[in-house]
């Protein structure tokens, strides 16, 4: 979304639409009060409808600077219900192997309804989101591979940059439902993050439903 | 859970700046402006309406005044205003909108001015913005002095001064911002490199407009 007051041009163009639009509900009204009503709901709804429906510039893809030492590879694994999953797990020991010296830290956004978001109810939440991490690092750990965890905010896409921040991973696995079951993949958190950042970004797939 | 900071930055000093929310924080702090804006108004337009459309008991007069926009001077007699309404100065008013209108399009040229590197238009564009916000702030406060009532001749009354009074409370605020922009642009600051002091103000300014026309329209004409 762009704003009307983002820069004085822009600002000014606004006022011009404003006196526009004022002035049709100011005649409108002169010849039916009730008509002047139905302009203003109109215009109303019509500048809202515009405004959520634009689109601002889109940001410029951030490089993220590869710190320790050189040798060392980060890779950043985000997942939620699908953190225990048997394809991430292989995926992230796959790794382990592959690269050698590297460290994981597994986030898990602590996902949670709008409602509770907006009221800052989030205790349930972060706690689930901290128990199936646990479980998740215990398990890495009996297979030898050392993870930090963290329960991250509730908006996926917030939660990865957050860790791309502090963590500067050279990597980032983003683990979802499949297709048609994931309400990240319908978010497009994966793109989301491949446009944003310049690591890559590795999409697994687990499915819980699948018998093992 | 252990500390980011602590555990995970290598590179001395703090970390970088938290920017998750992907907001600029200058049109962060726009938005928030506006908002807030948008809630002071929008308390006082709340009264406005609701003094106007909800609340016959608002007047000092009689309930019977209040079937009238602006209420009766006196109690109607046979559902007529015998001693008259009172008025809004519509007209002045109007000459007043033309005015802040007008000096919105100095502001625009003045900012275009500076970015092409012509800074006596710049000037010449600050000054006459200048010069017409104080014509209409001195003829808001003489229009207040020939009104006709005063806060005390009902609520019609006390919301009317407020929502334009608040109106020109702001165009006093727009009127400082201008005045340092102009001493500044005297002392030969901006360019067209840099003139985002001008460009801030200048959005101030526009939204002040902005207010304007929805207070005139709503207050004068509807």
């Amino acid at each position: 979304m762009e704003s009307p007051f983002r820069s004085e041009a822009a600002a000014f163009r606004f006022l011009l639409i404003t006196i526009g639009a004022f002035a049709l509900i100011v005649v409108a009204s002169w010849i039916d009060p009730w008509l002047g009503f139905a302009v203003w709901v109109l215009l109303t709804a019509g500048a809202v409808g515009v405004y959520l429906h634009q689109r601002g510039p889109r940001a410029p893809q951030e490089h993220v600077e590869h710190v320790g030492p050189a040798e060392e590879r980060r890779v950043l694994v985000v997942a939620n219900e699908t953190v225990g999953g048997k394809e991430l797990l292989s995926a992230i020991s796959e790794r382990a192997l592959q690269l050698g010296r590297v460290r994981f830290v597994v986030v898990c956004p602590a996902l949670n309804t709008r409602l509770k978001t907006w009221t800052s109810d989030e205790d349930a939440a972060r706690a689930a989101a901290q128990k199936r991490l646990d479980a998740t690092i215990a398990r890495l750990a009996s297979v030898g591979i050392e993870a930090r965890g963290e329960v991250g905010d509730a908006d996926p896409l917030v939660a990865i940059e957050d860790g791309v921040r502090t963590f500067h991973p050279d990597e980032v696995v983003i683990s979802t439902h499949p297709e048609g079951r994931s309400n990240w993949l319908e978010r497009g958190v994966v793109t989301a993050a491949r446009e944003r950042f310049d690591v890559p970004v590795t999409h697994v797939v687990v499915d819980l439903e699948r018998p093992s | 859970m252990t500390s980011h900071a602590e555990e995970l930055h290598e590179h001395h000093g703090p970390p970088a700046a938290h920017k998750s929310s992907r907001v600029d924080a200058r049109v962060l702090g726009m938005f928030l402006f506006i908002g807030s804006e948008i809630m002071l108004f929008g308390s006082f337009f709340t009264a406005y309406f609701f003094i106007r459309v909800a609340n016959p008991d608002a007047s000092t007069i009689t309930p019977d005044a209040w079937q009238f926009w602006p209420p009766c001077k006196t109690p109607p007699v046979g559902g007529e205003c015998t001693a008259g309404q009172y008025e809004f100065p519509v007209f002045v008013a109007g000459v007043n909108t033309a005015i802040l209108v007008t000096s919105s399009f100095t502001m625009h040229w003045a900012l275009q001015s500076i970015k092409r590197g012509q800074r006596p238009a710049f000037l010449a564009g600050m000054v006459l913005t200048f010069v017409m916000g104080l014509a209409f702030l001195l003829t808001q406060v003489i229009e207040y002095l020939h009104v006709g009532f005063n806060t005390g001749d009902g609520a019609f009354a006390s919301v009317f001064f407020g929502l334009t009074g608040l109106h020109g409370a702001h165009v006093a605020v727009g009127l400082t911002l201008l005045g340092m922009v102009i001493i500044r642009g005297f002392r030969g600051h901006f360019s067209p490199e840099h003139h985002h002091g001008v460009e801030l103000p200048g959005i101030y300014w526009h939204f002040v407009d902005i207010m304007w026309i929805v207070v005139y329209s709503t207050v004068y004409l509807l």
